[in-house]
């Protein structure tokens, strides 16, 4: 099997992943003479396709010929992270990984269990969606997914695209956000001689962490495939912080009730179809932790924060794709989910809060028909209509108990012509709010909004492309922000997001010697305005707010992300590089004397690094995050003044080939240099720490 | 690689590095030219509450005779206090030689010298809110009451403290969420909220004998009080905010020789008030969900005659520029009085001071949420003047 082998050879020599995706892909494009073929592939092949540059995703190409070919769809910005970089990340989660995109800036409460969301472009976390295995995390009560939840254990690849991922044929929903994060479970691979594949990881390290999971693949057959994941975390979540001014006061402090305990198991099923495939999840997910609360000044050890935080997930969800006419195509995608908060605030514990115990739950169930026509080999459109229910339950006094109905239209076409690409689409989204008492309903909103994507490739034969996009989305006013006991507001309107980004890539292999040497660049200028942004007004105290459609933010601002690698023999060297450059102003109001300011936790300036040397066996892995200086609020003013924060992270690990078997050793030092950091004002983030990975292939 | 290396180079002027943190120095604000002072008013402290969770209660000082306003001079003054003032400033007042700071969120009060601003002493109090004194005692209230069998229904107390040694000698348990006090005598009254029990607010004052210091009586008003004031005749002047949907805020009066309820403004919305003669300054904001914006009202009642002599005590039409009236105060000496702005919370707010006829004067910015006002008769010594 050539995946296979394949796969056996990058474990042992050097690799260069990009720079070989991208010659192959060349390969393809030669080999498909036969234009008709390859609208018929769309169909079935977009999705990994789209998403892919994996060596998995790459060695697939080769099996599956088709697949790679639409890759020219590939229109828009996005960024991946897969493979092995990916793997040799310091990360405990999807939040990590992100980090390390170019224009996305992670919120991060500090440690394992502290809230982690990504602001994408500065439009804000609850423009961007969140897709798990092709399927968008909803949370209606407030918009925001808290990535700090998903294991990057047994995940690749992990993407961010501006606008909307660029492949036309996939469900409403897809279309629907400003700016989106995909990743996608591990598609089991095996061997001829195998049907089962098992993995064993211990992970553990500093905070008292402990972390064990357990993979388990397997081949039903021929045609289906089956993933089984489980994992256990425990952290204390326990660190030490120091916070020092210069002639005054150093003071060291040890975070307390961080504490994470999760359980999470996943199943999967990847099934094979004549002209199609279908695949299925079900995701379970429970947790308990603690809130370590903002750092503030208080007596020292006198009072502990105690409140606690209990959730349940789950979801199961399910697609199929199936070609059903040589010039028609079809994907059902379902999910159903439910979601349990459980809050409680307890003055028998911590004689300084009041009572709260709250619980909520959440429903959703989402059906998504997409329809794909290939009219000509350069032209094709897509249908596709998404309808979700999602209801939320809380013992809240007074409280309304919403329900809501959207019904997402999609019509997209794309344009394939030599060495121009154009795709439009229209999304029609139309919400009703159900509420239990009449009249307090938010209004039924009916909108309509536009994408226009358009690339051109000025030389043929090089891999040089020159693209531009324009898009208008918005999000819908939340459950809490329409609803929420005294704060909501239902006459909301939703707030909307205008993008413009013109931007090219360019890639490039040169044999080098016996090796070669393979570069990427990515660079993109856009500007973003955000209006009737729906911001937070205190009302006639400070402990009481609402949520009005309020504030106008335009963003300008300059991605960049270069790529190379190098590889000679055992030897391969991967870097990355990423630079953004935001201004993000915020002109509300005019007679502010704080108009014009950047708006708060967004720097000017920001960038990462990756550096990823193997040599036969041994990884070594480099990491590196710049977050410039900023505000912590909206007035620019010098108590407002964020330092610059910068960290190193680096691993070490190897692969020892048993009978049989294969072992991965990590160690990974987080923070080398021990910097005392704040992402979020008050919510200090850990000092160096370690973790030491064990993992046992069979 | 080329192009590795030319990205590094263009990154790197961007790229500035982390210094070490320094304690934030005070803003220096010239708002009046030089004056020379007739009476004992030698300027006032005005405290920033900062919003919840941020750790952003500043202090600021206003110098009558160099005109100058000092905004957030307490670090500079304490570099060696951890966390420079706290998390959210809900009162301030002085007593004898020393400023006293309820530090609502931090759970003391901040005790400082009245002329350097310098920290003596913090006096833990677990969700304090105001202070009053009597007689060589602070009375401190808050709302973290012992818990009973029900957690939800956890009275306040109002706590006893020395203020020679500044220690908590002894506590009395009155209603839900205690607000702001009076002492007449030797009554203490308590303005209880029940802010936290949505629907079910406290409508009481509580009473407190301080001899014995035990609750002796509970006085029904309205829901959810919030402010009192002693006038000059023994009558109490008590603001009900209401529940913010149907029952509107209302302002009461309690005769303190009978312990009842004597009159109701129903027209006289309360969100804060300030006593100066026999002016009560009230002002009141609430918010509209129907317009978006704050109904705002000002007016002054004469205390003696208990009817309202104005509905407009800033007569300059300067008013609008207020977002959000937050604090009142009113020099006793000049009757000139100050307002302050605190916009949408999370940026700083103003600070405005209108002569006795309401005629604007000047305007400042101030930390976030300027809300409590404290006029002093010793001026404070400048940071340069301290050892």
């Amino acid at each position: 099997m050539m995946r296979s082998t394949i796969r056996h050879r990058r474990r042992n020599e050097g690799s260069c992943p990009k720079g070989t995706a991208s010659r192959f892909r060349y390969r393809v494009r030669r080999l498909i003479a036969v234009p008709g073929l390859l609208w018929g592939a769309v169909s079935f092949a977009q999705q990994p396709a789209d998403s892919s540059r994996t060596s998995v995703a790459g060695e697939r190409r080769i099996e599956e010929i088709v697949v790679t070919a639409p890759r020219r769809n590939e229109v828009i910005s996005s960024q991946t992270l897969e493979g092995e970089t990916l793997r040799q990340l310091n990360s405990y989660s999807i939040a990590d990984a992100i980090r390390y995109f170019s224009g996305a800036q992670l919120k991060d409460y500090g440690g394992i269990g502290g809230l982690k969301t990504v602001n994408i472009r500065s439009m804000g976390s609850q423009h961007v969606g969140v897709f798990f295995d092709g399927v968008q995390i909803g949370n209606a009560q407030n918009g925001v997914v808290d990535l700090g939840r998903f294991s990057l254990d047994n995940m690749e690849p992990v993407s961010i695209y501006n606008g909307q991922k660029s492949a036309i044929f996939q469900t409403a929903k897809d279309f629907a956000s400003a700016s989106a994060v995909y990743f996608e479970t591990r598609r089991p691979v095996f061997d001829s001689l195998r049907n089962d594949n098992l993995k064993f990881t211990l992970k553990g390290g500093s905070f008292k962490t402990i972390d064990p999971s357990v993979l388990w693949e397997h081949r039903f057959g021929d045609r289906v495939r089956g993933s089984f994941n489980a994992e256990y975390l425990y952290t204390s979540g326990e660190y030490k912080f120091r916070y020092a001014k210069v002639d005054g006061y150093d003071t060291t402090e040890v975070r307390k009730n961080g504490d994470v305990r999760f359980f999470r198991a996943e199943a999967a099923l990847f099934g094979d179809l004549n002209d199609g495939e279908w695949r299925a999840k079900a995701y379970f997910y429970d947790s308990e932790r603690g809130y370590p609360g903002a750092v503030v000044r208080e007596e020292p050890g006198k009072f502990r924060h105690q409140d606690r935080q209990w959730d349940t997930n789950f979801f199961l969800q399910g697609a199929l794709r199936k070609r059903l006419k040589p010039f028609y195509s079809l994907k059902v995608t379902g999910k159903y989910a439910y979601d349990f908060l459980h809050y409680l605030s307890d003055p028998r514990l911590d004689v300084t809060t009041m009572y709260v115990d709250n619980r909520y739950r959440q429903q959703e169930a989402y059906l998504s028909a997409a329809n794909i026509f290939s009219i000509t080999p350069w032209w094709s459109a897509n249908v596709a209509v998404d309808a979700q229910f999602n209801t939320l339950d809380a013992d809240l006094v007074d409280f309304v108990y919403p329900q809501r109905w959207t019904v997402l239209t999609a019509a997209a076409t794309s344009l394939q012509l030599r060495r121009v690409s154009l795709q439009g689409s229209l999304l029609y989204t139309h919400v009703t709010d159900i509420v239990r008492r009449q009249g307090e309903a938010a209004a039924d909103k009916d909108k309509l909004t536009p994408t226009l994507v358009a690339s051109y490739r000025p030389l043929a034969g090089q891999d040089w492309q020159i693209r531009a996009f324009y898009k208008r989305i918005f999000r819908m006013p939340t459950f809490n922000d329409l609803y929420y006991t005294f704060i909501g507001n239902i006459s909301l309107e939703p707030e909307y997001t205008t993008q413009y980004d013109l931007g090219m890539t360019y890639g490039k292999t040169w044999p080098v010697g016996e090796g070669e040497l393979g570069l990427n660049a990515q660079a993109d200028v856009y500007y973003n305005q955000v209006d009737n942004k729906i911001v937070a007004m205190p009302t006639s105290n400070q402990f009481r707010w609402t949520m009005i459609n309020l504030g106008y933010v335009e963003i300008k601002g300059v991605d960049v992300v270069l790529d190379g690698c190098w590889t000679r023999g055992r030897w391969a060297v991967n870097a990355r590089l990423s630079y953004t450059y935001q201004q993000a102003q915020d002109l509300t109001d005019p007679t502010s004397p704080f108009y014009g300011d950047q708006i708060p936790y967004i720097p000017w300036n920001s960038g990462s690094a990756i550096v990823n040397v193997s040599y036969g066996a041994w990884h070594l892995n480099y990491s590196f995050i710049y977050t410039g200086e900023r505000y912590e609020q909206a007035a620019n003013t010098i108590e407002n003044y964020a330092q610059p924060w910068y960290t190193s992270d680096i691993a070490l690990s190897r692969d020892i080939a048993l009978k049989n078997m294969s072992l991965r050793v990590a160690l990974e030092v987080n923070n080398l240099f021990n910097q005392q950091y704040e992402v979020v004002q008050c919510y200090p983030m850990p000092g160096t720490n370690f973790k030491i990975i064990l993992s046992l292939t069979l | 690689m080329r192009y590795l290396l030319i990205a590094c180079l263009v990154a790197l002027p961007f790229a500035a590095c982390r210094k070490g943190e320094p304690v934030l120095p005070s803003t220096q604000i010239p708002v009046t030219p030089p004056t020379h002072l007739d009476g004992s008013v030698k300027g006032f402290f005005l405290l920033n509450e900062g919003n919840m969770g941020s750790n952003k209660a500043t202090l600021d000082y206003y110098d009558y005779e160099t005109g100058i306003y000092s905004r957030n001079i307490f670090a500079e003054r304490n570099p060696d206090v951890q966390h420079e003032l706290g998390d959210v400033g809900n009162d301030i007042q002085i007593y004898g030689n020393k400023l006293y700071a309820v530090i609502n969120c931090s759970h003391f009060v901040e005790v400082m010298d009245v002329t350097t601003a310098r920290h003596l002493a913090t006096v833990s109090i677990p969700n304090c809110r105001y202070v009053v004194f009597k007689e060589g005692y602070a009375y401190v209230s808050s709302y973290a009451g012992p818990v009973q069998i029900d957690p939800n229904a956890r009275l306040g107390y109002v706590a006893k403290v020395d203020t020679t040694t500044l220690q908590v000698i002894d506590t009395c348990v009155v209603g839900y969420q205690p607000e702001e006090m009076v002492v007449v005598d030797d009554k203490l009254y308590v303005a209880n909220s029940g802010g936290y029990r949505v629907p079910d607010y406290d409508r009481t004052v509580s009473v407190i004998d301080l001899n014995t210091f035990r609750e002796i009586r509970k006085i029904d008003v309205a829901v959810n009080l919030h402010r009192l004031e002693l006038d000059r005749y023994g009558n109490i002047w008590v603001s009900s905010r209401g529940d913010y949907y149907d029952t509107p805020s209302k302002t009461y009066v309690i005769d303190s020789r009978t312990d009842k309820v004597t009159d109701v403004f129903h027209l006289l919305p309360n969100s804060n008030m300030t006593l100066a003669g026999d002016s009560l300054y009230v002002y009141s904001t609430e918010w509209s969900w129907y317009t978006e914006t704050f109904a705002t009202s000002y007016a002054i009642v004469d205390t003696r005659t208990k009817t309202i002599l104005t509905r407009n005590f800033i007569t300059d039409g300067t008013e609008a520029e207020i977002t959000v009236p937050y604090g009142i105060a009113v020099n006793p000496d000049t009757g000139e009085f100050f307002v302050t702005d605190a916009k949408d919370y999370v940026t700083p707010g103003r600070l405005h001071c209108y002569d006795r006829n309401g005629v604007r004067k000047w305007s400042v910015t101030t930390g976030d949420i300027p809300a409590h006002i404290v006029f002093t008769d010793r001026r404070l010594v400048p940071l340069d003047e301290l050892e």
